[in-house]
């Protein structure tokens, strides 16, 4: 059963099944063992992260291709939703015109980029990718009337999906109102995602793109449309991951250039997944959580190591919690050279 | 017996439009100038945005130089490269404050001296640091795309961070040395100064690069490496020397650019060469990455572009960029001068 629903790929190792067990179970249960607008709103972040790094995974793990215009599929699904919430009412039939919408053009614009860069090779895309992404962040934002520019959209979700909302009294102590809902929307959304991820990478479909990460010609040489394949992963993985911006756009009841479009969202993403580990689904899961929590919690750590060494020129600078990039990029590049299988490349080797 | 194959000889002349095909790339630009004579009503702003754009296409291509050679040589992609921008300009704009006298001072003679010094001065401290990067950075991951990119990406932030810690995270304002402000009167068209300081200078670095490339034994070890490593290796040159050299090279280029490039903005923060990468890569693709001649002509047409589209429809500006690479690679997927490798 629990084969089927995994799709076969188990975490096979112990260590990794309990930390997934318990970021699941967390997860699930987030509103009720962690209460609090901050801790819910984290285990929320942690959702769509997860569902946005594991598509990004499909790309970039599986693929092996590295894109720089995620956020901007990200944007274009979490814009959907809002630009149909904001004209068509707040209704579920609005979310989901706008959320298959933003999915739709997400998928077109991945195949025109693809086409026109992966026929040649395949680091063409990374560089137009990264072209086209600070192109439309600059269109957003310069496109106030539609898209409300740099202050971006606040608009109303369903009313079911809003606090004002509320169909019992209290569970365990947690009041029953529809934030509540719009919490589980946002769960189990990721979570069929997710499983939906993790069917496609280890489909015959999967198995190509792995072939073709490795050796692309010999892969040709079989048979497969190398071009065909890797076009087509950008496709399903643009589309998840203008999903996951939808479900975001949901949970936030805004979007904004710096909140879905930016480049440091491009960065966390890169992170999460070299950190979690490249070419597993699982590695998603662990980087997403591992980073937002750090993102959230940690960085308070760093202002207080900062203010420990006072004093002492240049390190105040160096431990101030702004500079906390500079450590991640730092991480990044000591993992993709000592780590390339991530954190979970190492618990699978035991 | 097979009768022999019939033979008609074509004496006629080529075409215009076949003997024109080779040139394509090099017409393209007062092809597009000439366009945007038509385009733009008023002849001096047409001269003032030529001028402009010219200025910004050299010092992006000064930029983006070092970038394709380096891929061009090593097969090395190097996304890091706007790092060397930012420092370039960082160092560069220190150097400039530093010597306030001599800049602000309305001598010719004393500004450009400033402006040499500060150029020579972000030339080194990026040559020194592109030696590092390569050492560190990219030595590790050489012939593995995707790592390189990553990696690079990651020594990017790294940089874009230091920069931060060791310059403050605001940006810095700059003017431009006194002797370099205002702009000329020519043929009623204002143009600025600073610009055709830049048009110069860009034309006087993309000479010495092509006579470094075509006339002297090293340029000749490059083309050769470029074309074919192994075969270079086999014959006794020490081509990772020589990649190291291409690579602190492009190094000290970009931060050229970068210091020409801050001053023409007058700002320079850290994210700058995060921004320049984009232009940078557009222009990279267009001319064939490792081509230095066109890199040298994508830029050219990459700064006109911007520049008359800004002028006729700004909200457009940024798009325009991205169309023409569109229509480059329509035409030439492996962009206009594709890199023949002999493999």
């Amino acid at each position: 059963m629990i084969k089927a629903v995994l799709s076969g790929d188990m975490p096979r190792s112990l260590v990794l099944a309990l930390i997934l067990g318990l970021i699941l179970v967390c997860l699930a249960l987030a509103p009720f063992l962690f209460p609090g607008v901050r801790t819910v709103d984290t285990a929320a972040r942690i959702c769509v992260f997860i569902v946005l790094v594991a598509s990004y995974d499909l790309l970039l793990g599986y693929g092996g291709i590295v894109s720089f215009a995620h956020t901007m599929f990200f944007g274009i699904g979490a814009y959907g939703v809002a630009l149909a919430l904001t004209h068509l009412g707040r209704g579920f039939d609005a979310i989901l015109v706008g959320a298959g919408a933003g999915a739709l053009l997400a998928a077109a614009l991945a195949f025109v980029i693809g086409l026109f860069s992966l026929r040649v090779r395949a680091i063409f895309f990374a560089m137009i990718t990264l072209a086209v992404a600070s192109a439309v962040a600059v269109l957003v934002s310069q496109l106030s009337g539609l898209t409300g520019g740099e202050d971006g959209l606040t608009f109303k979700t369903p009313r079911a999906l809003g606090p004002a909302f509320k169909f019992g009294d209290e569970l365990f102590g947690v009041k029953l109102n529809g934030k509540l809902l719009s919490y589980y929307v946002v769960f189990i959304g990721s979570l069929v995602l997710f499983l939906l991820m993790l069917r496609v990478v280890n489909s015959p479909f999967g198995r190509v793109l792995q072939a073709i990460r490795e050796n692309d010609f010999r892969a040709e040489a079989i048979g497969y449309r190398v071009v065909y394949y890797r076009v087509a992963a950008t496709c399903l993985s643009a589309a998840v991951a203008a999903l996951a911006g939808s479900l975001y756009a949901i949970w936030l009841r805004y979007v904004g250039p710096d909140t879905t479009l930016s480049m440091e969202i491009m960065i966390d993403i890169l992170l999460m997944v070299v950190i979690g580990g490249m070419g597993t689904m699982y590695g998603a899961v662990i980087g997403a959580t591992l980073l937002v929590l750090a993102q959230n919690y940690l960085q308070n750590l760093m202002g207080v190591a900062g203010s420990l060494v006072d004093g002492v020129p240049v390190l105040p600078q160096l431990l101030d919690a702004d500079r906390w990039l500079l450590w991640l990029g730092v991480l990044f590049i000591l993992s993709v050279y000592f780590f390339p299988t991530g954190v979970v490349g190492r618990l699978r080797r035991g | 017996m097979s009768m022999a194959p019939e033979h008609a000889p074509t004496m006629a002349r080529l075409s215009l439009a076949q003997r024109l095909a080779p040139w394509m790339p090099v017409l393209l630009v007062p092809l597009l100038v000439l366009a945007g004579l038509l385009a733009i009503p008023n002849t001096s702003s047409w001269l003032t945005l030529t001028v402009s754009g010219l200025a910004m296409g050299m010092m992006i291509f000064l930029m983006a130089s070092g970038l394709t050679l380096v891929f061009g040589l090593m097969d090395v992609i190097n996304f890091g490269h706007g790092a060397f921008v930012s420092v370039g300009a960082f160092v560069g704009v220190s150097v400039l404050l530093l010597l306030g006298g001599m800049t602000g001072a309305p001598s010719l003679a004393l500004n450009l001296a400033a402006m040499g010094l500060a150029v020579i001065g972000a030339m080194l401290a990026t040559g020194a640091m592109g030696w590092a990067f390569e050492k560190v950075i990219v030595e590790p991951v050489y012939g593995h795309h995707l790592k390189q990119i990553l990696v690079t990406m990651g020594g990017l932030i790294v940089v874009e961070q230091l920069i931060i810690v060791l310059w403050g995270p605001e940006e810095i304002y700059i003017s431009r040395p006194e002797a370099l402000k205002g702009a000329i009167t020519f043929a009623g068209a204002a143009l600025e100064k600073y610009r055709l300081v830049a048009v110069g200078l860009g034309l006087v670095v993309f000479a010495a690069m092509r006579w470094t490339l075509r006339r002297t034994k090293i340029g000749l070890i490059v083309r050769a490496g470029v074309e074919n490593g192994e075969m270079v290796q086999a014959l006794g040159y020490r081509l990772r020397l020589v990649f190291v050299g291409v690579f602190i090279a492009g190094s000290a280029l970009a931060g050229l650019g970068g210091v020409m490039w801050g001053l023409y903005q007058e700002v320079v923060s850290a994210h700058m060469g995060n921004q320049a990468m984009i232009l940078i890569f557009i222009v990279v693709i267009i001319g064939g990455l490792g081509s230095v001649e066109g890199c040298f002509i994508g830029a050219l047409l990459v700064g006109l572009m911007q520049n008359y589209v800004a002028f006729l429809e700004p909200k457009v500006a940024l798009i325009s960029n991205i169309g023409l690479m569109v229509a480059i690679l329509m035409w030439r997927p492996m962009g206009m001068i594709p890199v023949v490798k002999a493999k």
